[in-house]
């Protein structure tokens, strides 16, 4: 069991700040005033984690060089509680979050925005650990963070942290993606295991932590979505990342966005027995349950094996599976073909699951 | 995942359904009894692999589903105070009262929160002294142990501040009640489960002998439910009226005598109301004098109630058998889990919402030709 699990704190034993931050251990509303204290978060931690010469400018924005053709651009909040999960933390998740939606649409990620509204009181110690894993998650995703902003609010008016990112992708010539471009007769492709991520943050969330070896998937797929792009080109019709909502509420926002129906088989599913015992426990689906690394392919048929196996060339790729095919009947439905062999409708999910009575 | 993917295997499924409509000669009509039957049967789609004789009709066993619309707003009243720590299980904070839900009440500024177990709410009433601690204690026998222990405890703990809303339900008498309410279509009961692993099935052979019917306990997985509708149609069949087990890794015929022992002391049998249903004599558990202190209904005085169930809604006759859910109007149209008129169309065990969430909207043909793209028929 990981340090995490068994104190419900994590450990910063091992970290140490770039340059020592001065004076207070917690933030206090100074850190947002745009004051000297300000200043010092942004000189001591910000600058040193993110450095990079579009950031250094420290100017209203950042200005950036980009080669003329068709950019993509997008937003995401992250307010995950607890901070610190198993198998990663909001840090991690804010860019990886941005460098994914840009990555399935079949931009190249290149720079990220990151917003902090931080509490009163939020040790710094853990700020620190957060905005180290966000520049260790964008070195790896090859982004930068080139712009940021920081508020403070009172305490007890925030959940410690929260974040937001912005980012901005080149998009490749040649790639037409999209939620609409899914055709009858389309492979559905899953680039991995279903619902790591909602169970492990499940296991520690208070009232209900459970002993598991579940880990968040959270990772940046820029790199596997180039792999498969470079070489399967306009053979690949929709990718998304099914984060919230899961799997299934992915799969029926496609088959809406391009009326067409889409089967899928069970039992073809990839779904880690962990995962499926603690969701039999708390008697929820994990078509429906967040993952934050994984994504789904519609492929055109005869590139399907190929868009496989370059899947499971890569590292974040080896548990990839064929999940399913589009149709042209059941318009804007997702159906599953049961173990039993019988046909059942699976909805998008009104609001979140709720565990059952019994 | 042992006793549960074995219990999922569709060849030997699709096997157990060919040995059904083997037995079966004549049409039959069976109850699966509990919510959890239900989902799983629609969820698996056990009801497409019978003969088209045999009908399964869902029974009122969701506990979410029968709790009484007038202690729903008792609990919204409760929940809403100041000082109040309402604790419930998840998918009753869906259900809606005569104006609101939990979640509402929770939106604007109610402490509401979801716990996995009541002795949660035990150590929240233990480490928050000066708030009031109540548990919507919701369910049937299944529940019950969970919920008699944590008052049990907070009594040993000297706890002041803790206290539950009772709404527990028995099976046995609604069975009856069934039985006996004129235009009884059910010949044959699957009991459920769980509620036998807790109480066994001795209270059941004087109702299979009295009314002539066959009675089989069941567990939720396909190969389970497949298991207790063939012993039922070959009881059926050769005119016997027994009772059965079909879940014996989990029920014995004694039960958990422990659990028994424990809510003997902490509940006494009481008439109960039964959303869409009405009353039925003895049909459930209220605290009995020992405890009647922990209950919330005396502590808290909520007066004043008015409760309106809609007027379009057939959860009743849903609950009873009558008619099956798309047969309601409202099903579908005015009624949907989005915005749901009766309580069968929010849980996940409820019989409306099982049907709307499993797709039962779609005809049977385009159901059973739905799965043919995964076959090749894409390619054509």
């Amino acid at each position: 069991m990981s340090e995490l699990l068994k104190t419900g704190v994590p450990d910063f034993s091992n970290w140490s700040c770039p340059l020592p931050l001065v004076g207070y251990p917690t933030i206090v509303m100074g850190h947002g005033g745009g004051g000297k204290l300000g200043n010092e978060l942004v000189e001591h931690l910000f600058l040193p984690s993110f450095r990079n010469p579009a950031l250094e400018n420290l100017g209203d924005a950042a200005l950036l060089d980009v080669q003329a053709g068709k950019i993509a651009m997008s937003t995401d909040s992250f307010v995950v509680q607890p901070l610190f999960f198993p198998g990663g933390n909001i840090g991690e998740l804010a860019v990886n979050g941005t460098v994914n939606d840009l990555a399935v649409s079949g931009a190249v990620p290149r720079f990220l925005s990151a917003s902090f509204i931080l509490e009163e009181g939020f040790p710094l110690a853990q700020l620190a650990a957060i905005v180290g894993s966000m520049a260790k998650a964008a070195a790896t995703a090859g982004v930068k963070i080139v712009t940021g902003d920081t508020k403070v609010v009172e305490h007890g008016h925030g959940d410690g942290c929260y974040i937001n990112t912005a980012g901005i992708g080149v998009v490749r010539e040649g790639i037409q993606v999209g939620p609409h471009r899914a055709q009858a007769g389309d492979v559905v492709l899953v680039s991995g295991t279903i619902g790591d991520h909602g169970m492990a943050i499940m296991s520690v969330r208070e009232g209900l932590e459970f002993e598991s070896q579940i880990r968040s998937d959270c990772a940046a797929l820029n790199g596997m979505i180039g792999d498969v792009l470079n070489v399967a080109r306009g053979a690949v019709h929709a990718m998304r990342d099914p984060t919230r909502g899961g799997l299934a509420s992915t799969l029926n926002e496609i088959a809406q966005s391009s009326r067409v129906g889409v089967v899928i088989d069970e039992a073809s599913l990839p779904v880690r027995t962990e995962v499926q015992s603690a969701c039999e426990l708390l008697g929820l689906d994990p078509v429906y349950v967040a993952n934050e690394g994984k994504a789904v392919f519609f492929v055109a048929e005869e590139a399907a094996d190929t868009v496989l196996a370059l899947l499971r060339a890569h590292p974040l790729g080896r548990e990839a599976a064929r999940i399913g095919q589009v149709t042209a009947q059941h318009k804007g439905m997702l159906v599953a073909r049961t173990a039993m062999g019988s046909n059942r409708v699976i909805p998008t999910q009104i609001g979140e699951q709720l565990p059952r009575i019994c | 995942m042992k006793y549960l993917t074995e219990f999922r295997n569709g060849e030997i499924a699709q096997r157990m359904a060919r040995e059904i409509a083997a037995a079966a000669t004549r049409p039959w009509k069976i109850m699966e009894v509990c919510g959890g039957q239900t989902h799983s049967i629609i969820k698996n789609g056990i009801d497409q692999m019978l003969p088209a004789g045999i009908e399964m009709i869902h029974g009122p066993g969701c506990p979410v589903c029968v709790t009484p619309l007038e202690l729903i707003d008792k609990a919204l009243a409760i929940a809403a105070q100041p000082g109040v720590i309402f604790c419930s299980f998840g998918d009753m904070l869906r259900v809606p009262g005569t104006e609101q839900d939990l979640f509402q009440v929770k939106g604007t500024g109610g402490d509401v929160r979801v716990v996995y177990s009541p002795l949660d709410a035990v150590e929240l009433a233990a480490n928050n002294p000066d708030r009031e601690v109540v548990f919507f204690g919701v369910g049937f026998e299944t529940t019950a142990p969970a919920n008699a222990m944590s008052v049990h405890l907070a009594k040993r703990r000297g706890l002041k501040n803790f206290s539950v809303l009772v709404s527990h339900v028995l099976v046995p008498p609604a069975i009856e009640a069934i039985l006996q309410s004129p235009g009884n279509r059910v010949q044959g009961f699957l009991l459920a489960g769980h509620v036998c692993s807790v109480m066994g099935y001795w209270e059941y052979p004087p109702i299979a002998e009295k009314y002539g019917v066959p009675l089989v306990v069941t567990g939720f997985e396909p190969l389970d439910l497949l298991d207790g509708i063939r012993r039922t149609v070959i009881q059926l069949e050769a005119g016997r009226h027994e009772v059965e087990n079909a879940y014996s890794r989990v029920v014995t015929f004694e039960g958990n005598r422990a659990a028994q022992k424990l809510l003997s002391e902490v509940f006494e049998v009481s008439d109960r109301a039964w959303r869409g249903i009405g009353v039925i004599p003895k049909s459930g558990w209220k605290l009995s004098e020992a405890y009647r202190e922990f209950d919330a209904e005396e502590r808290f005085e909520i007066s004043g109630i008015h409760t309106e169930e809609s007027a379009l809604c057939r959860a009743g006759d849903v609950l009873r058998g009558a008619i099956k859910p798309a047969e309601c109007a409202a099903f579908g149209k005015e009624c949907t889990p989005r915005h749901p008129l009766g309580a069968t169309m929010v849980s996940s065990e409820g019989a409306c919402a099982a049907y709307f969430n499993y797709g039962r909207f779609l005809s049977a043909e385009e159901l059973a030709s739905a799965g043919s793209a995964l076959t090749g028929a894409a390619h054509e």
